[in-house]
């Protein structure tokens, strides 16, 4: 093992975490509004929405991610007449779009499925009680529905986003120089592939490690009622002297 | 139960007045036309045995179930309803959301909203629903948990109190909302035996303060001592009806009779 090479594939490879990121958080953004959008057309109970809702995610979950940037960037290609005339190629000719559009559009299918199991796992009798008190339409959703399906959700939803993370590397088949794209090079540069894998792996790693930290002080910060209460109130004051 | 003020508008329109409430759950009748009038300051007792149809009946005062027929009118407001796919609907979701913040409820699992503190579920409908000043909300909220004996809870979740405490924190949100009219669904049934005085003691000094109160129980003590009309359901309609002194004392029916025999 060669110390210092990897320590020149790090500090190489670390210019990539940017990009990575910036694919990662993007797509999550805008996955995370279009999973919502599919749980509730797949709750809506109107079968013209529920259906390709339902088709959609059988779609996306069902077929590889890697084949689904291929048929985005590649494939739509063929059709650049068409894009032009619609004013898109200009969104499609980018291999950057195209790896966002298809991590966004795979996140959104596992997504949504989280966020149903949140919204669905409502304690009826919660629901019951804010009708009883007037409430029903957006209201009940954002103070009460929302709020309860969120807290669930997030467990699931944290693994989400570290499989989005992991699943950029994928970018880099398409041209994206993001941490895998950048140790895939500097492989054909050098032929060093167990050194520039594992200073990539290492990476991941710590980016995931950070990710998770977040979480779950998110988690903590949104459960109070999940722990033991504080003591009584007093004590707490004394205890700041 | 009625106090001075509130006995001049009693004469004239009642509080609550269900007709002919008809209620079915499939091929199950459970309502077979049950007719029910709560003067203002009215503290009515409906009881029965399980599947009699009591929770059933107060749960179509604030249409958390849509009867099938009759009528359902709130201080002289009826509720329309209108026929949907699946039977009745009502035909104003604005009107039964009105309606429902003057009715308030308290339920036998308390259901209090688990993210929220407990001053925060007080102040939820006050707020968001009647859109009352926060400050003036948060006030008055503290003196109704005061009132009912948990204040030093506030800031606690519903997780973090005992059942009884959790069930007086869920008075003090009906509470919150001024009702007219308050619906009790069964609220000592879910509660350890020694927590049930604690709750009950609640609802006696809320009888007292001449409130209108519909209360499904089975504490034939509360029927007793605090109410002044029971309402014996069975089978889903009135078998027994009166204060409680005359259906205690000479209970004509004898369905009524077994009734309170094994509830002694």
């Amino acid at each position: 093992m060669d110390f210092a090479f990897m320590q020149e594939a790090f500090l190489r490879l670390i210019g990539g975490i940017p990009l990575t990121l910036n694919l990662a958080f993007t797509s999550i953004a805008f996955g995370a509004v279009f999973a919502m959008l599919l749980a509730l057309m797949r709750m809506s109970n109107i079968k013209l929405l529920d259906w390709p809702a339902q088709a959609y995610v059988f779609v996306f979950r069902g077929t590889p991610l890697l084949v689904q940037i291929f048929l985005i960037y590649y494939g739509l290609g063929q059709f650049r007449p068409t894009l032009d005339a619609l004013g898109l190629w200009g969104f499609f000719r980018e291999p950057y779009w195209c790896a966002v559009l298809a991590l966004t559009m795979n996140t959104a299918a596992y997504g949504s499925e989280i966020i149903r199991g949140g919204l669905q796992a409502v304690p009826h009798h919660q629901v019951e009680a804010a009708r009883a008190c007037g409430m029903s339409g957006f209201l009940l959703f954002r103070r009460i529905i929302f709020p309860i399906a969120v807290r669930q959700a997030l467990p699931a939803y944290g693994s989400e986003i570290i499989l989005m993370v992991k699943a950029t590397s994928l970018a880099s088949v398409i041209t994206m120089m993001e941490v895998t794209g950048l140790a895939a090079k500097m492989i054909s540069q050098t032929f060093r592939a167990v050194e520039v894998f594992i200073v990539a792996g290492a990476i991941y790693l710590v980016l995931n490690f950070i990710i998770t930290r977040i979480i779950m002080a998110i988690e903590w910060w949104l459960s109070p009622h999940l722990r033991r209460p504080p003591a009584i109130e007093p004590r707490l004051e004394a205890a700041h002297v | 139960m009625s106090n001075g003020v509130s006995s001049l508008s009693s004469q004239t329109v009642p509080a609550v007045s269900i007709t002919n409430l008809r209620k079915n759950f499939g091929s199950l009748e459970v309502l077979k036309g049950v007719s029910l009038k709560a003067n203002e300051g009215d503290v009515i007792s409906i009881l029965g045995a399980s599947g009699s149809g009591k929770s059933t009946m107060l749960r179509c005062i604030n249409m958390l179930e849509v009867p099938d027929g009759g009528d359902v009118t709130i201080g002289g407001e009826t509720i329309k309803l209108k026929a949907g796919r699946k039977g009745m609907v009502p035909a104003d979701q604005r009107q039964v959301d009105r309606i429902r913040s003057r009715v308030a409820m308290v339920f036998q699992s308390f259901n209090l909203w688990s993210h929220m503190t407990i001053l925060e579920n007080v102040i939820e409908a006050p707020v968001h629903v009647q859109k009352r000043p926060k400050a003036e909300c948060i006030a008055e909220a503290e003196e109704l948990l005061a009132k009912v004996g948990i204040a030093d809870k506030r800031n606690q979740y519903p997780s973090h109190l005992s059942g009884g405490q959790q069930q007086r924190a869920a008075i003090a949100r009906a509470l919150a909302m001024r009702p007219d009219v308050m619906l009790f669904d069964e609220p000592t049934s879910a509660l350890d035996p020694e927590l049930v005085g604690e709750v009950l003691r609640v609802m006696r000094s809320l009888a007292e303060e001449g409130r209108t109160m519909l209360v499904v129980t089975h504490e034939m003590g509360f029927a007793r001592d605090v109410s002044n009309r029971v309402v014996f359901l069975h089978k889903g309609v009135v078998e027994e009806e009166g204060p409680p002194a005359e259906v205690f004392g000479a209970p004509k029916s004898e369905r009524f009779k077994q009734f309170i025999s094994s509830h002694r």
